[in-house]
């Protein structure tokens, strides 16, 4: 529990907090960014540098742009008059404290279970290239589908639609 | 307080912090973004064991927190989609005033 | 004496780290090559600088700055003075805070780049078992950047110029990681100093570099094309070359932060050269096996400078591309040729050694090639011109 980890998990948690509380819904995306980015730096701690450069790659370098693209194209950048909270934000705010609550005191009632830091793995993309085409070769041709899928379904749900197409 | 159970406390918190967005934010968009915090945090959680549970040669945590995020990001762009499509008809994306089923 | 020559700068930082506690050595060493990835790249950007507007001056028959200095080459010290000391407006209805991260975030993601790159013969930073993977990460945090300077000034025509700059950069993106995906599958890494090690090898005198493929060839182009746009530059420089007609993502910048934004954008050029040049041109390796006495880094930086002059040529030389020819010309060309590629390498590995493997790829390529061309032309119908004057 060193040094690095306690900045990184401060910077997340700033980055999360700031995504859900900040007036402005294009710095919300920001916001959220920055906590990618966290999550990245957290990955590499974890010596999980495959998965922490993919963070990078797709939340950081895609998904980051597609909710900032889906923010100015329903003009989001306008405060509403009514507030960014909705009227049952007291209920959301239990809920969520009551998930945190049970979370939190699940692990450290375990926290004597749970084994100790053991020796970092050395992972090659090699490995993981093997363990793709080998273990998890089913997961991997479902996900080329579903990802297929997901591109076509959601540029026929965005599309304009022609005039007279309801005819 | 191990450095699992510090990981473990952070995705937690995240997952929360995710939770309470999607709950209380009007904007719909903002929802989205409660829900990728959230699965971000389930990733942190996997990676976090993976690390320090009893077979980390066998790669099962990593294989599936990279594939968690594969199918997240497919899950954000219909999800985006859907906003878009939804303002185009509605002309807004606050959730408390879509509460009909009546188009 | 070679061997001195080759590993100066490797010699040079063991010798300046031995002076420290054998704690703080990795640390230190870290920290000296980063530093000296900082001073000198943004010194080869001066010297680019003047390269560009002196080329560009030739090629478009005149000449170019020769009044600050011989032959102008204190141009850039002048240039750096003017930025240095304008006046920094940020207009009042801007994002204050976005508006001063963006050129701190695009010049950050632009020199992280540099890490993973080998500079010569046991000259990386780090060398990342997962190498292009972190390069590419980068570079797709530069978008974010280019975004944030567009909304955040409050200007319509920054706002416009950004998406365009954006939309551009994600196809091209696209294109950019297809056109790498094959040589990982030859080499079998992503680590960069691997892929260096598999072209060091000679055959009669000639490398081994991939560009001397069918498919490495195809797959260079791809890259140069790609690479031309994710940088901005014509001829897809039309979210820039908006600047001179109305307005860009960095119209409302002045002073160090636009300096900021042109230095970005040029070390982003380095960058991604020294890229295509590891990828495909050898990387530091020599063109001939007589040539191996000179030192590997010069190797690397000639390569590299070759690429600029390269870039610097075709922006004399070409027309700007509309956007929506440059969108079209990405996704339903050369993303296709990119595919192909990758299915014509897969045949290159399971044809095995000899002439028929080159045959075969080198046919389907210039089959499919011509073939998309002619058809494309087919369907234009471009007949003898026709006027129209006013009645």
């Amino acid at each position: 529990m060193n040094l690095v980890f306690y900045l990184l998990a401060a910077l997340t948690m700033a980055g999360g907090l700031a995504a859900m509380l900040l007036k402005n819904t294009v710095h919300c995306a920001l916001a959220l960014t920055v906590a990618f980015a966290g999550l990245a730096m957290l990955y590499l701690d974890l010596d999980a540098q495959f998965a922490g450069f993919a963070q990078l790659l797709i939340y950081v370098g895609a998904v980051a742009i597609l909710v900032v693209f889906a923010i100015l194209l329903t003009k989001g950048s306008e405060t509403p008059k009514d507030g960014v909270f909705s009227r049952t934000w007291l209920a959301g705010l239990a809920v969520a404290a009551a998930v945190f609550a049970v979370l939190a005191w699940s692990i450290l009632q375990s926290v004597s279970r749970l084994s100790q830091a053991a020796q970092a793995p050395t992972v090659t993309v090699q490995q993981i290239g093997m363990a793709l085409i080998s273990r998890y070769v089913l997961p991997l041709e479902i996900v080329a589908v579903l990802l297929t899928v997901a591109l076509i379904g959601a540029v026929i749900v965005a599309m304009h639609e022609k005039e007279g197409g309801a005819q | 307080m191990t450095t699992l159970a510090g990981f473990l406390l952070v995705a937690a918190l995240l997952f929360s912090i995710g939770l309470a967005g999607a709950l209380t934010r009007r904007n719909a968009i903002l929802v989205l973004i409660g829900i990728e915090l959230m699965l971000n945090a389930a990733n942190l959680n996997l990676i976090a064991f993976w690390r320090y549970g009893p077979h980390p040669e066998a790669l099962t945590g990593m294989m599936f927190a990279i594939f968690s995020i594969a199918v997240a990001a497919a899950e954000a762009a219909v999800g985006l989609g859907l906003v878009i499509s939804i303002h185009r008809h509605a002309h807004t994306t606050d959730l408390d005033l879509m509460n009909r089923m009546k188009g | 004496m070679i061997e001195t020559a080759d590993q100066i700068f490797v010699l040079l930082l063991h010798w300046l780290v031995s002076f420290l506690p054998a704690v703080l050595q990795p640390v230190a060493s870290a920290v000296l090559c980063a530093a000296a990835i900082v001073c000198f790249f943004p010194a080869l950007f001066a010297l680019t600088t003047w390269l560009e507007r002196k080329g560009l001056g030739r090629i478009q028959n005149r000449l170019g700055p020769n009044r600050v200095g011989p032959f102008g080459l204190l141009q850039p010290i002048a240039d750096g003075i003017k930025s240095l000391t304008k006046e920094d407006i940020v207009p009042f209805s801007a994002d204050a805070a976005v508006h001063f991260l963006a050129p701190i975030v695009l010049v950050v993601t632009v020199f992280m780049g540099f890490a993973v790159l080998p500079m010569g013969r046991n000259m990386v930073l780090a060398d990342l078992d997962a190498g292009l993977l972190f390069y590419f990460a980068m570079g797709a945090s530069t978008e974010l950047a280019v975004f944030m300077a567009g909304w955040s000034s409050r200007n319509k025509y920054s706002l416009l110029g950004a998406m365009r700059a954006v939309a551009q950069m994600i196809s091209y993106e696209v294109v950019l990681l297809l056109s790498s995906v094959v040589v990982v599958m030859i080499s079998g890494s992503l680590s960069l100093t691997k892929i260096v090690a598999a072209q060091n090898q000679y055959t009669w005198g000639l490398p081994h570099w991939y560009i001397f493929t069918p498919w490495g060839l195809a797959g260079f182009v791809m890259f140069a094309i790609a690479a031309t746009a994710e940088t901005n530059r014509s001829p897809f420089d039309l979210p820039e070359g908006e600047s001179e007609l109305v307005a860009g993502y960095h119209t409302e910048y002045s002073g160090f932060k636009f300096a900021l934004f042109f230095l970005g954008e040029y070390v982003a050029m380095f960058s991604i050269s020294g890229l295509g040049t590891t990828l495909f041109l050898g990387g530091w390796t020599a063109p001939f096996s007589f040539l191996t006495w000179v030192p590997s880094w010069i190797w690397f930086f000639s390569k590299l400078m070759l690429s600029i002059f390269v870039f610097i040529w075709l922006r004399g030389t070409l027309p700007r591309l509309r956007q929506d020819q440059l969108m079209n010309f990405a996704w339903k060309f050369v993303l296709p040729m990119c595919l192909l590629n990758l299915l014509v390498t897969g045949l290159w590995r399971f044809l095995g050694d000899g002439w028929l493997r080159w045959v075969v790829c080198s046919a389907i390529l210039l089959l499919a090639y011509v073939g998309i061309a002619l058809g494309e032309q087919r369907k234009k119908h471009i007949g003898p011109r026709s006027y129209r004057y006013a009645e």
